[in-house]
Parts: structure tokens; sequence; C-alpha cells
């Protein structure tokens, strides 16, 4: 067995992404993703890698744009107001069709909100995370184990599909510890080869070229549909869902990341009551695991969706539901953990 | 056995370090154990407190405590706030030295030691919080002392060797309390 660590998530989140290959990090300090950062900051040099901590949010995001460009595995961290500043960049680098990853530690909003835990950047991460037509890899931990296998997925996911990825955890998974076993260290250079990347011709070759400007529209189009197909066969293979006690369930919760590991609590809670209840927990936010829903719902009455926010992700929970059952939320907002026994109780009202 | 844990008094008296033993040992009991703290402004001369979670047989779900199966207090505040958060039937261990107050439950199973006092008297200087854990290992059993003597002598690294023997004088100190 691998040795194990006690580990906070947003250290396991720097030393995962070493692991993968990872030797570029551009960042700029936020509570409470600053642990990944400075674990960066420590790390790095050691390997002979980049970490620089950018002028700002926008600066740290459009030097991923370029390292990405290079065809090398770089990231950035931050946390809600700052991913935000960094949207920018992401939508020319999934414009450019480059991979990337891109932290998001959560925290109570909009505007600058607080500094504790949320999930309210759901809308931001699987819907607009800047503008124009294109999507991320949104990948949501529970816990930091979870951290650290789905680092390797998202860089892994991203190179193939040359789109950007993020990992979409929130302050409780970053600055909680548990025990984590972590992968062989994969070297840069035994990673697939990047033939787009803009390395340099040395005369030998075409130039390749990394762009997100196409003034001719019929031009966009072809690109941004072609895109989109690409995004099907995303759809098609790349969807993580995991089913808690739903076999039996007349009652089925939906939560990810943090919120689930407190339904998951109340799920045990109710269990014990003779409720027969159980959780499903997209991993993959986008894409989202709308066939698991959909098939559940022909299944069940009623669902309950638990968030962190004033309800985001109940809306995709609906869209895949399509009226086969009821869907009701339960959520907590501005940096506000929900207790398992709040949760509960919500479970013991629906099966009343 | 599963055990929900508080541990919580001012900045600075090894809270956090605290309760990232409990983590630690239940670690290597390969048990599943959880610690979360609470961060923010709070803790910048103010109170401390994190989450701890052990458990022998199923993964962790919620990782924040809200109803701990053990308190373990260090300042009078953290006592005061968290006191009717115990279950029902939990335990309180208390540095009574710091704290001077009555336990009005009659369900919960109370250990008053007065730890800084007792650190203070021996030459252990800042390890109260260890003298509080070897008391909360004896009430509450989630481990055993030589499981603990283990993670601690696992956990100081080489340089800070010097460190280790106060530390595991300290545990005992608690336990034989």
């Amino acid at each position: 067995m691998a040795e194990k660590f006690l580990m906070k998530g947003n250290e396991a989140l720097g030393e995962a992404a070493i692991r993968s290959g990872c030797k570029h990090f551009f960042g700029y300090p936020i509570t409470p993703q600053t642990e990944l950062s400075a674990y960066m900051a420590k790390q790095m040099p050691k390997i002979n890698g980049t970490f620089l901590q950018a002028e700002s949010e926008i600066a740290a995001a459009n030097m991923v744009l370029g390292a990405a460009s290079a065809g090398v595995r770089a990231m950035t961290s931050s946390s809600s107001p700052g991913i935000s500043l960094k949207s920018e960049a992401v939508s020319y680098i999934a414009g450019s069709d480059l991979p990337c990853l891109i932290v998001n530690v959560m925290r109570g909003g909009p505007g600058l909100g607080g500094i504790q835990p949320s999930q309210a950047d759901y809308w931001q991460a699987t819907k607009a995370l800047g503008h124009g037509d294109y999507q991320l890899l949104v990948y949501a931990p529970a816990s930091v184990q979870e951290m650290v296998d789905l680092v390797g997925k998202a860089f892994d996911t991203a190179d193939k599909y040359r789109m950007p990825a993020m990992i979409l955890a929130d302050g409780m998974l970053g600055q909680m510890m548990e025990p984590v076993a972590f992968p062989d260290k994969i070297e840069p250079e035994d990673l697939p080869k990047k033939e787009w990347a803009t390395t340099g011709t040395k005369g030998e070759r075409e130039h390749n070229i990394v762009n997100s400007l196409y003034l001719k529209p019929e031009i966009l189009e072809k690109m941004v549909v072609e895109r989109f197909k690409r995004y099907e066969t995303v759809k098609q293979n790349e969807v993580m869902v995991e089913e808690y006690l739903t076999e039996d369930a007349d009652i089925i919760t939906v939560a990810y990341g943090a919120s689930a590991r407190v339904t998951r609590s109340a799920v045990n809670m109710a269990r014990e009551k003779g409720i027969k209840v159980g959780m499903i927990r997209p991993i993959t936010l986008w894409p989202f695991p709308e066939k698991t829903i959909s098939a559940t719902a022909d299944k069940v009455n009623k669902m309950l969706v638990v968030e962190m926010s004033m309800g985001q992700m109940v809306e995709d929970v609906k869209l895949a539901v399509n009226g086969k059952c009821d869907v009701e939320f339960y959520g907590r907002t501005g940096g506000i953990i929900p207790k398992p026994r709040e949760v509960f109780e919500q479970i013991e009202l629906l099966a009343k | 056995m599963s055990m929900d844990i508080i541990i919580a008094g001012f900045g600075g008296q090894g809270i956090l370090f605290a309760g990232k033993m409990i983590a630690y040992c239940g670690m290597l009991e390969e048990k599943y154990v959880s610690w979360l703290p609470s961060y923010g402004p709070e803790m910048r001369g103010g109170t401390a407190s994190c989450s701890v979670c052990v458990d022998e047989k199923n993964p962790i779900g919620c990782p924040m405590v809200s109803e701990p199966k053990l308190l373990m207090a260090m300042n009078l505040p953290s006592f005061n706030k968290y006191i009717n958060d115990v279950a029902a039937d939990g335990y309180v261990v208390y540095d009574s030295a710091l704290i001077n107050a009555e336990v009005e439950r009659k369900d919960l199973k109370v250990y008053a030691i007065p730890a800084t006092n007792m650190a203070m008297e021996n030459g252990l200087k800042g390890l109260a919080n260890i003298i509080l854990l070897g008391q909360a290992i004896k009430a509450a059993g989630f481990t055993t002392l030589d499981s603990m003597i283990d993670a601690i002598t696992k956990s100081i690294p080489a340089k800070k060797a010097h460190l280790l023997e106060p530390n595991i004088k300290a545990l005992k100190m608690g336990y034989e309390y």
C-alpha cells in the first residue's frame, strides 16, 4: 500500500499537480486557497519548475495561456473573487483550444463576500466562466484523496480534448486534513507529445498557431461548432458520478463536494431511522450526470438537492429530471456549512 | 467506534496541533480520520478551534463537528460556546486552571484537569494541550497511550527531536492524572 500522508486539501492539490507533471504554476494569494500557492512556492524551485506570483489574477491566468500554448502542463489557482478576474483569460484559453488546470477553492460571495466555504460559483464554473460559447471540464472532489485523484484526471482529460479543466473545491475541502496517498510522479517528458504546441519550428515544420481571433464569422462558427462536437464526445465519455445507497431508496438526495459530505452524514442518520434515502453525488459537474439522474427519477418520487448556495445545481437536476419527480432544494449560503441534522430534518419532512 | 471531537481555546495554546495529533494517530491505526480547523480573522489572537473525526469502520461524512462526543476546552469562551452542543452522554475534558465553571448538564462525563498549572510546575510550558490530550485519551478511550506516543514520536521531525521527551512526559502526566 502506498504511504499515507495527513495533508490539507490545498497542499494535496499542489503535490498532486506536481506528480501529474505540472512544472508551471502562476498564482496570486487569496484565502482560503493560499496554502496551495505557498506549497508551490516551496516545491517548484526544488524540481526546476516555475512558481510565479503574478502582479494580479488576470496576469497569472494569462501566463497560463502562454505556458499552455507552449504545450506544458500549467495551472493557476484562486478563490471566488480571484476566479472572476481570471475569467477573461480562461475564455481565451478555451477559444485557443488549450488544456490547463484552474483550481477554485470557493468562498462566500458575491463581491468580496467572505472567506468561509461556499458553493455559490457553480453557475460560473459550469455555465459562464468568461464570454463566448464554451465549456470547461469541472471536477468536484469531496475528499482530500479525491482532490488528488481528480487533479491527475483533470490534466489528462484536458490534454485529451484540448480544453481547460477546473477543480471546483471550497474552503472546507481546502483547509481540512485527511490521509492521502499519491500516485507516482510523471515526468513531463513522458507525457504524450502535443504536436500543436508552439515550441519553435527549428526550420523543420510549418508554424503552429495558437489563436482565438477569427474575424470571419463563417470561420469562427466552424471553429465553435467543431469544438461543440468535441464537447458531445466529452459528455459521452467523461461523466463521473457516485451513487450512495440509491438501490432501494424512495428519496434521493443530490449533492456535490462539501455539501455531499454533510449530506452523506444526514443520509446515514435517516437510514438509522429506517428512512430509505440515498445520494447521487456528481463528481463531474460538467459534463453533468444527467443520465443517472434521469434514470433515477423514473424510480423515485422525490429528490432533495443540497448545496451551499441559494440553489444553482438544482436547475440542472430539474432539467435532467424533466418533471418525472418532485425536486426540492435545501441550501445555506454566505459561508455557512449546513449541519447534518438540518439536512436530516429536510429528509424527514420529505419522508412523511 | 467513532469519535467526533471539538477542541477549542485561545490561538497559541496548541489547539490545532492537539487535533492534528489525534487525526495522525488515527491514520497510523488505519482508521478513517479528518481534521478541520476554524480559519479566518478569529484566529488572530482570538479563539482557535478544530473538528476531528475518527472512525474505525466508516468513511467520515461531514468533517465539521456540530454535536461532539468529546469536547476539549482550554478557555472559558470556548467552554461556554460548545458545552450545550456536546452529544448526550458525551465527554468534556477541560483545563480547570483556566476555566472556572460548573457543568450543569447531568448527562455528561466531565474531567477537569489543571493542565496549564501542571505544565508550568513541571517545566512543560506550552504543553498544557498535550497534558489535556493525555487526559482525553484516558477519559474517552478513542486510542491508547502507546498509540499516541507512537504518533507523537513519528510526527516530530529530527531537527526538533529535543521536543519529543517533554511532549511524551506531558502526555503521560495528563493520562495518569
